[in-house]
């Protein structure tokens, strides 16, 4: 398949099944079939991608209309975004999969596969673009899609988090939109790589700070980091839990994803570059508030979802604080970060899901006995309980590993410190979940619900990548590393 | 000058909207920062001529002409925060049938799940 071709499709794949979706929507069978194939079919095209590209090549692919880049819009495969695209595949074809003992025909009447590939769509999207006013389009495509997969039983709980999602939603999107309108004014294109070398040329103005403090509160607003970070534990939790697996696995991560793009690649964060120097303390800063305040709401929560969604944003403070130490190791360590943390959220949001379907709840302190009644059930879940507080033989280790060396290399020491100071509390707040759901015995002596097989494979298959990543670290850190040149060399 | 200023006091008015209570307050201030948002994004595309980028006859280049792209972009957006709009709308139509209120302290069910013990487990 030729290489234009193949660049574009992790986005028209998706999206040609959510039209097939569409037009079966009367059957429930059908439309499950549907998403299960574009989902394999994605995972394929996308190995296919990551490998042209796994080896520092940059793809840049059809442009529609036939027009040159710089006119045409483009869709652009370099390596931070075609390893992400890969990971979106696996979670969602792991989704999927777990989607078959969870989402029944009602809700896949409302129209699930559809808005779920729409929304995979949108997030391949973002990951391949080339253009930042495209990044603003795919971020409002995932949000109607996500706010239809969040109200998708229509329940009163489900439309208020929905009014909450969708008010800080468009309010970060418009903050945007601002800010790339001032990227226009200043630099005269939309193309990242070209803006960055238009930024790189002209000293820095007003106009250029502000565009990118504009784009750090509307892209942090997306990825739910601090002083924005409440919408996201009040909404999250009442979508279905596949969805809210979903959600916990990319929506955050695009985010951070586009905050990576601007501060690394179009202000040369990290590269030596003409850095928004008077912006870099504060990223500092936030990451650090972040990861401290989320890690203590977890403590605070016993409902399931809740406490993983406080831990979602606390992951994306240690993303933010390895951005924030603007070297390129720094930036290869937020790019590991990212792999690891779209794994290992989707997985515990999934288990959580499998405790509440074995013990009818979604409080902590009325589950139990996992262990004895489900030990297999058990063993998956630790590796990503595990992998989240960063236990030594599994991804999340080597992701935290790398942010405080590297914190400590940066002359950033006390941000190291504060990432130790949370991963502390990760650990506490992470082994009183696993103990409380697996090992103390179930108070009200209920008799627990057997497990869906389709449960059990889809957390495999997602347990089974992060025990990969945490034995053999090796490759994803040369991928990171490369990924880190390539944001680089945008400028 | 003047235009930006105007797109300014339109965010701000915007902003002090969404922070009211009343959802439907938020819903019309949202759409109004939309609409000076986009006020600012033609700015973007720098306002030197109203003439049609195209090439006059007999000329070989381009002369003072309006940016066309950064109007394909406000057309783009406009529609984008139309949707956006219409969707929070329903979304807000919703919560009020639910809860015969458009007072965001009101609309608290995703909130309000109860001390741990009283939840019903059934009720997730």
């Amino acid at each position: 398949m030729p290489d234009a071709l193949l660049v574009m499709t992790p986005v028209a794949v998706p999206f040609i099944g959510a039209v097939l979706a569409l037009l079966a929507r009367g059957r429930p069978a059908l439309t499950r079939a549907v998403g299960l194939i574009a989902l394999a079919a994605l995972a394929a095209l996308s190995l296919a991608l990551f490998w042209r590209t796994a080896g520092g090549v940059r793809l840049v692919g059809s442009v529609f209309g036939g027009w040159p880049q710089p006119f045409g819009i483009g869709f652009v495969a370099a390596l931070p975004g075609a390893a992400l695209v890969l990971v979106t595949a696996l979670v969602a074809l792991a989704s999927a999969i777990y989607a078959l003992g969870d989402i029944g025909p009602r809700r896949r009447r409302s129209g699930y596969d559809a808005l779920m590939l729409a929304m995979i769509g949108a997030v391949n999207g973002a990951f391949l673009t080339d253009d930042l006013f495209n990044l603003y389009v795919w971020f409002e495509l995932a949000l109607v899609s996500a706010l239809g997969l969040l109200t998708i039983d229509r329940r009163r709980t489900q439309i208020d988090g929905a009014i909450r999602y969708a008010t800080f939603g468009m309010l970060g999107a418009t903050f945007i939109l601002l800010g790339i309108g001032m990227m226009y004014g200043s630099t005269g294109t939309l193309d990242i790589s070209r803006a960055a070398a238009a930024l790189a040329d002209q000293p820095r103005s007003a106009a250029t700070v502000i565009a990118a403090a504009l784009l750090l509160g509307g892209f942090a607003l997306k990825a739910g980091l601090f002083p924005f970070h409440l919408w996201l534990p009040a909404s999250y939790h009442t979508a279905p839990v596949t969805v809210a697996a979903l959600f916990a696995g990319l929506l955050t991560k695009m985010g951070f994803y586009a905050l990576l793009l601007v501060f690394a690649g179009l202000y040369g964060v990290g590269s030596g570059g003409l850095p928004a120097e008077q912006l870099m303390p504060a990223l500092g800063l936030i990451a650090a508030a972040t990861m401290v305040v989320c890690a203590a709401g977890a403590l605070a929560q016993t409902d399931m979802r809740r406490l993983l969604a406080y831990h979602v944003i606390a992951q994306v403070g240690y993303m933010m604080a390895a951005l924030a130490l603007a070297t390129r190791e720094g930036l290869a360590a937020a790019v590991f970060y990212m792999v690891h943390s779209i794994i290992v959220q989707a997985n515990l949001f999934l288990g959580a899901g499998l405790i509440r379907r074995a013990s009818g709840s979604w409080d902590l302190t009325r589950t139990g006995g996992m262990v004895r009644q489900e030990p297999l059930f058990a063993l998956l879940f630790a590796v990503p309980v595990l992998s989240l507080a960063g236990i030594p033989p599994l991804s999340g280790f080597f992701a935290k590993l790398i942010m405080i060396r590297e914190s400590f290399d940066a002359g950033m020491p006390w941000l190291g410190a504060i990432g130790l100071l949370a991963g502390l509390m990760t650990i506490v707040s992470m082994a009183l979940f696993w103990s409380d759901a697996c090992w103390k015995d179930p108070r009200n002596g209920r008799t627990q619900r057997p497990l869906p097989r389709s449960g059990l494979l889809a957390m495999g298959m997602l347990s089974g990548a992060t025990l990969a990543i945490g034995l053999a670290p090796g490759w994803l850190l040369n991928v990171a590393r490369l990924s880190a040149r390539s944001l680089g060399e945008l400028g | 000058m003047l235009y930006a200023f105007v797109g300014a006091a339109i965010i701000a008015c915007a902003l002090f909207m969404i922070l009211s209570r009343n959802l439907v307050r938020v819903l019309l201030g949202l759409s109004m920062l939309a609409t000076g948002a986009n006020l600012l994004l033609s700015l973007a595309g720098k306002i030197r001529s109203e003439q049609p980028p195209i090439i006059a006859d007999g000329q070989q280049t381009l002369g003072q002409a309006a940016d066309p792209l950064a109007q394909a972009l406000v057309l783009t957006a406009i529609v984008i925060g139309f949707a956006l709009t219409v969707v929070l709308a329903v979304l807000v139509l919703r919560a009020w049938r639910a809860e015969r209120s458009v007072d965001s302290r009101q609309v608290e069910a995703a909130e309000s799940l109860g001390p741990p013990q009283e939840r019903d487990p059934t009720n997730a």
